[in-house]
This record gives structure tokens, C-alpha cells and sequence, in this order.
């Protein structure tokens, strides 16, 4: 079983990584000029009042011993207390997760959906008409700016044809699918389009591959051959990538949640940027990292028992 | 006994018109192993490859000949009966057992996918069977190599594992492509060991691909020598080891560090290079290269034809040595 001994050291060498995660995210968000007092407290702020608040979160302590005291927290389980909420981090970020996840797994399975067919048509017909048509599309997707992409999807399905709505999220489960159509399919149209070409090569170097022609020889159909040997052998190098397009998608969740008006973390991180909320900031960037390095890890997890040559 | 696979002039043309195997001919009779020899770019794969209709699609064409099995002309079967025919009628195993055999599947399950295509057999049925056939193969625990992936076995292991896959679709031809050439000395002597045995014991007709005399020598009863795409001698081994009669067939016999006949003096190497499909020569495509050749040679192309008619010995030469020797003895 020493294959998977890398399942209980791998989540070790995590720790580092976000320990120099906090410290940069802790400096820069405070390396912007403002104050979160002042924002919270507008026009109301009088310097006893600032130094109230600064007291009451701690923002008195010179830097290094906020910087401790962060760390404090997060070894009892706590993110800190958010100023402008006045709630708990951590109860706020969970809160705003099922947006977020929502979006970024309707996002990846959409581009899934996408780049699947048609980088397994392209690769049948390599070099035939199909192929060239899958090609020029995808080099169209990589070329359009997902933020142009986004906007015209809205103008399209949403304000011309009214298929849409333009922004927002919803309660049921129906209708929060509803409102994500667009902003997930502006994401997989971007993302598909390397997807598609990645998978296309990929299954086209394993259709070459030695075993190919062996098992042809032993009257397999091309075919079962297709799906039985060569797509499992192409789909391990993808898996790492699909885990790259999550990280992608992590990131760019605070832009496209800002577009589309999704209560999610992104939002949640934009906002508390603008109104200098320094332990939100800090909880969700915190947050996204360790989502981020997760996921690549899962994906390494998932292709070693994939492949059983792969060692780590 | 009547053959059970005859190739007649076999002819593999590139795109450019280029014929990198012309009019092959020989056949293999049951439970025959022939050697299939030459040098790198003789057209041995090509050769055995077009016999499945395996050769690489748009790039090379099969523009002529025969390929007789058990009746039936394996050139006009519609991709449907030779893909029962693969396999089944005729196997093949390969040089490299680490990238044919697919590397995330285990030993058992590429077994299992052939026993499953010739018929419904329960779970059991096809690991019963899986397991006697590594058996067969001599791959010692059979039980628990079944799960085990290619990268699991040694060279040798590996090569009896390819071995049994190909077994698993109950093959009456097997063609072996240079399975031998990359393992070392002791395992080589095993695997060749082991192709004889299934040949006495089952009744398996073999092709065997080598370019090393040495392994034809242990194994085969007869051989077929190739050079440039075209059958320059066929005969029963002993017979062609002793009295080669084709230049280049003493050549490749003198090259051989534990040649144990005609050997004399220090190892020889044949001069020059193998011609290639661009450039082939003009007439016996061997002339450049040969010793012996005369004005003929650089001009007409030279026939098959008998050296001894009983033993089947056949030749491509316009001189062959045998008849030279028997005709500087007749002069005696
Ligand atoms: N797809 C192809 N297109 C053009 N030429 C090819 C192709 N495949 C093989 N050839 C040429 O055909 C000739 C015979 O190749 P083949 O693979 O049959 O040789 P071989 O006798 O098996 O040699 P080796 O001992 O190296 O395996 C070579 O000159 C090779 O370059
Ligand atoms: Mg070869």
C-alpha cells in the first residue's frame, strides 16, 4: 500500500503553502490605504469612536501581533470577526458558498459536456472536415475575451430573445440553475476551448499508441477500442488540467459574480476589499487557496488510482 | 501437408508508388514455425502486418498478391470477417510488451476482453481460463498476476503476459515480431523455448520475425530470407545454414558472432547499408552489396526459383552459390 502513502504526507506539505498564503494576503490587504472603521462608521466617525472599534478588533496591535492573533484564531478553528457584518468569517463564508460552488461545478461540467464530444469527433475525423470546423471554433474560443463572451451571451439569450435572466440568483434549486446558465456557460465556452484541444491531442497520441494496433490484432472493434482503452488513457493528463480550470474558475469567480450580481464568494471578497472588512478579506482569500491546492490534490489522488504507474 | 497460410506475391506499394515488399510468396503449413529474417527495413513488419490488414491507413496500399487461409483470400474480406478472422484465425505478438499491452488495464482484464469477444462465459469460466492460460505461459502465481498491470512484470514476464493475451483469442497463426530482441540472452532462450513448445503441444503455426539467425537456428524449420522488400531465399533451416545460396544469405550466416557453420576466420560484416524504398537499385537489389555479382545482376531483376526441388529450397540469384559449388564439383 506504499502507493498511497502520499495521501497522508501530501496534505502535510499543504501547510506551508498556507501559511505564506495568509501572510501575503494579510499584508496586502492592508498595504491599501483606508481604514475599516471609518468605513463602517461614515460620517458618524469621531476619533473616540475609531479608536473604539480599532480596540474591539484588535487593529490597535502593531502588525506582527495582529498577524499572531490571526494565526491564533485560525488554530482555534476562527476566522475572526467581520467589521462591517458583525458576525463571524467563517459563518459569512459559508453563507456565500453554494453560489460559488454551484457556479464553478455547473461551469466544469458544462465545459466537460462540451469539450467531450467534440474533442472525440475531432480526433475520429483528424483531418477531415469536422476536425478543421472543431479547430477553428476552438481557436475562435480562446481568442474571445470571456468578459466579451459574457456580455454577449447576456445581449443575446438574455435581453433579444429573453430566454435568460440578466443577473441575479434565485431560491428554489430550479431557479438558481436558471440564473447560472449564462454566467456558467460564458465560463465552459471559455474554458472548452483548451479542453477540447488538449483532449483532441491527447486522444489522437493514444490512438497511435502500440496497444492501439495490439488490440485491433486480437479483432477488437475500433470502436470498443476508442472508448474501452484509448479514452482512459487520454483522460489522465486532462484531470490535472480540469483541476488547473477549477483554480482558473476560483479566480475568476470574483469577477463573473460580480457581473452577474451571484450573492457568492467572490462578491463577498469584492465587497470587502471596497470597505477595507480586513478579516473577510483575509478569510476568503484564505479560503480560495486552500480550495485551490485541494482540488490540484484531488487531482492527483484521483489520477494515481487512474494510473497505476504513477508514483508520488 | 497442405499449408495452412499462403502468401503469393504479395506486393505493398507506398503513395509515391514506392513497392516496399514485392511479390512476396511462402506459406506456412500447421504447427510449422517459419523465421521471417533481414535486416532492419526488409519489409518483415510490413509483410506480416498486411497479412492482418493492419498496415497504416492512406499511407500504403496493398496492390497485389494472394493471402490464402484455410480458404479463403484474406485480401477480400470485408473488415467484418477479418476482424473475426484477428486475432482468432491469426495473432500477433510484438517486440515491445511495455507499450503494447495497455498500461492501465490489468493482465487479466485484456485477457478477459478477448474471451469475452468468442463467446458468453461467466466471470468465473474467464478467470478459470485466464489462469491456465498464464500458466501455459509460465508465469508463476498465475492467480495473482491476473491483477497485475504491465509495468508490474520483468521484460521477460511481461513478454509471456503479451503472450497469453494473444493466446486468449485461441489463434491457430501466431506471428511473432522480433518478440525475442529485446530481452537478454538467458530470457530470449525461455520465450523461444516456450513459442516451441505451444507449436509441439498445440499445434500453433508460427511466424517468427527476427533479424538473428541464431534464434531462427533453435527454433525454426524453415526460413525465409527478405532483402529490400523481396523474398531472396526460402529454405528448411538446416539446409539453409549449411548451403546457403544466395550471396547475402552467406553474408548474413558469416555475420553471426556464433555462426556454427561456414565460419571461419573473423566476423565479416556485409559492406554497406540496406537500401531504402527511395532508392532501391535497379536489378537484384542486393547487387550493390554483393561479392559476386555481375553485369546481369545490375539490370534484370532475378526470379525465384528451385535449388533443389525436392527440399523446396528456392532462391532469388542469378548465380546461387549452390549450383556453383555443385558445378565446380561436377568439373573436379
Ligand atoms: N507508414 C509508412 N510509410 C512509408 N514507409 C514505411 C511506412 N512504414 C514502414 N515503411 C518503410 O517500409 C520498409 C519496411 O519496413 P518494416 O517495418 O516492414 O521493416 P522491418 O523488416 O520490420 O524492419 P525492423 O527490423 O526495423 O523492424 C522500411 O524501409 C520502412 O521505412
Ligand atoms: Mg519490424
Amino acid at each position: 500500500m506504499h502507493r498511497y502513502r502520499f495521501l497522508l504526507l501530501r496534505p502535510l506539505q499543504l501547510i506551508p503553502v498556507l501559511f505564506g498564503i495568509s501572510a501575503i494576503s494579510f499584508v496586502l490587504v492592508r498595504a491599501i490605504p483606508g481604514d475599516p472603521a471609518r468605513v463602517l462608521l461614515g460620517t458618524r466617525s469621531t476619533p473616540e469612536a475609531l479608536a473604539r472599534i480599532h480596540a474591539e478588533y484588535g487593529l490597535d496591535q502593531p502588525l506582527p501581533m495582529q498577524y499572531l492573533l490571526f494565526l491564533k484564531h485560525l488554530f482555534d478553528g476562527e476566522l475572526g470577526r467581520s467589521i462591517i457584518y458583525k458576525t463571524d468569517t467563517l459563518t459569512l463564508l459559508l453563507e456565500r458558498l453554494e453560489p460559488t460552488a454551484m457556479f464553478i461545478l455547473g461551469s466544469v461540467l458544462l465545459s466537460v459536456l462540451l469539450a467531450l464530444p467534440l474533442a472525440t469527433w475531432a480526433a475520429r475525423s483528424r483531418g477531415g472536415v469536422a476536425d478543421h470546423v472543431i479547430r477553428l471554433l476552438t481557436t475562435a474560443g480562446l481568442g474571445l475575451p470571456p468578459f466579451w463572451l459574457g456580455i454577449m451571451l447576456i445581449i443575446l439569450l438574455s435581453i433579444t430573445w429573453r430566454l435568460f435572466p440578466v443577473s441575479g440568483y434565485g431560491d428554489s434549486l430550479g431557479e438558481k440553475l436558471y440564473h447560472l446558465f449564462i454566467p456558467c456557460l460564458t465560463a465552459a465556452l471559455s474554458l472548452s476551448a483548451v479542453l477540447t484541444r488538449s483532449l483532441r491531442s491527447a486522444l489522437i497520441r493514444e490512438m497511435r499508441a502500440d496497444y492501439f494496433v495490439a488490440a485491433l490484432a486480437r479483432g477488437q472493434s475500433e470502436r470498443y477500442i476508442f472508448w474501452r482503452h484509448v479514452m482512459p488513457n487520454a483522460i489522465v493528463p486532462i484531470i490535472n488540467l480540469l483541476a488547473v480550470n477549477v483554480s482558473w474558475l476560483i479566480g475568476g469567480s470574483v469577477v463573473i459574480e460580480s457581473v452577474f450580481g451571484i450573492p457568492g464568494l467572490g462578491q463577498l471578497l469584492i465587497k470587502a476589499i471596497f470597505s477595507r472588512d480586513y478579516m473577510v478579506v483575509q478569510g476568503v482569500v484564505l479560503f480560495f487557496a486552500l480550495s485551490t491546492v485541494l482540488v490540484n490534490l484531488l487531482a492527483d489522488i484521483l489520477t494515481v488510482f487512474i494510473d497505476p504507474r504513477i508514483k508520488l | 501437408m497442405s499449408p495452412l497460410l499462403t502468401v503469393d506475391s504479395l506486393t505493398i506499394t507506398t503513395r509515391a508508388g514506392l513497392n516496399l515488399v514485392d511479390q512476396v510468396s511462402f506459406s506456412l503449413a500447421p504447427g510449422e514455425m517459419l523465421g521471417l529474417v533481414g535486416e532492419s527495413g526488409s519489409g518483415k513488419t510490413l509483410t506480416c502486418r498486411a497479412l492482418l490488414q493492419l498496415l497504416p491507413e492512406g499511407a500504403l496500399q496493398i496492390t497485389g498478391g494472394r493471402v490464402d487461409f484455410d480458404g479463403r483470400d484474406l485480401l477480400r474480406l470485408s473488415p467484418r470477417e477479418m476482424r473475426q478472422l484477428r486475432g482468432a484465425g491469426v495473432g500477433m505478438i510484438f517486440q515491445n510488451p511495455s507499450t503494447h499491452i495497455n498500461p492501465l488495464m490489468t493482465i487479466g482484464q485484456q485477457m478477459a476482453e478477448s474471451l469475452r469477444l468468442r463467446g458468453r462465459l461467466s466471470r468465473k469460466e474467464i478467470r478459470a481460463r485466464s489462469v491456465s492460460l498464464l500458466e501455459q505461459v509460465g508465469i508463476p502465481s498465475p492467480e495473482q498476476r491476473l491483477d497485475s498491470h504491465a509495468h508490474e512484470f520483468s521484460g521477460g514476464m511481461r513478454q509471456r503476459a503479451m503472450i497469453a493475451i494473444a493466446l486468449a483469442c485461441s489463434p491457430r497463426v501466431l506471428i511473432a515480431d522480433e518478440p525475442t530482441t529485446a530481452l537478454d540472452v538467458t530470457v530470449q532462450a525461455q520465450i523461444l523455448k516456450l513459442l516451441d513448445g505451444l507449436r509441439r503441444e498445440h499445434g500453433l503455426s508460427i511466424i517468427m520475425i527476427t533479424h538473428d539467425l541464431g534464434v531462427v537456428a533453435q527454433t525454426c524449420d524453415r526460413v525465409a530470407v527478405l532483402y529490400g522488400g523481396r523474398i531472396c531465399e526460402i529454405a528448411a533451416t538446416a539446409d539453409l545454414l549449411k548451403h546457403p545460396a544466395h550471396p547475402y544469405t552467406r553474408g548474413l550466416i558469416a555475420c553471426q558472432p556464433h555462426a556454427n557453420v561456414n565460419a571461419q576466420g573473423p566476423l565479416t560484416t556485409i559492406a554497406g547499408a540496406p537500401p531504402t524504398a527511395e532508392e532501391m537499385p535497379a536489378g537484384c537489389r542486393f547487387h550493390p552489396r554483393c561479392p559476386d555479382a555481375q553485369r546481369r545482376c545490375q539490370t534484370r531483376q532475378p526470379v525465384v526459383h528451385d535449388v533443389a526441388q525436392e527440399s523446396g529450397h528456392r532462391v532469388a540469384c542469378h548465380y546461387p552459390l549452390q549450383r556453383l559449388i555443385h558445378r565446380e564439383l561436377d568439373h573436379e
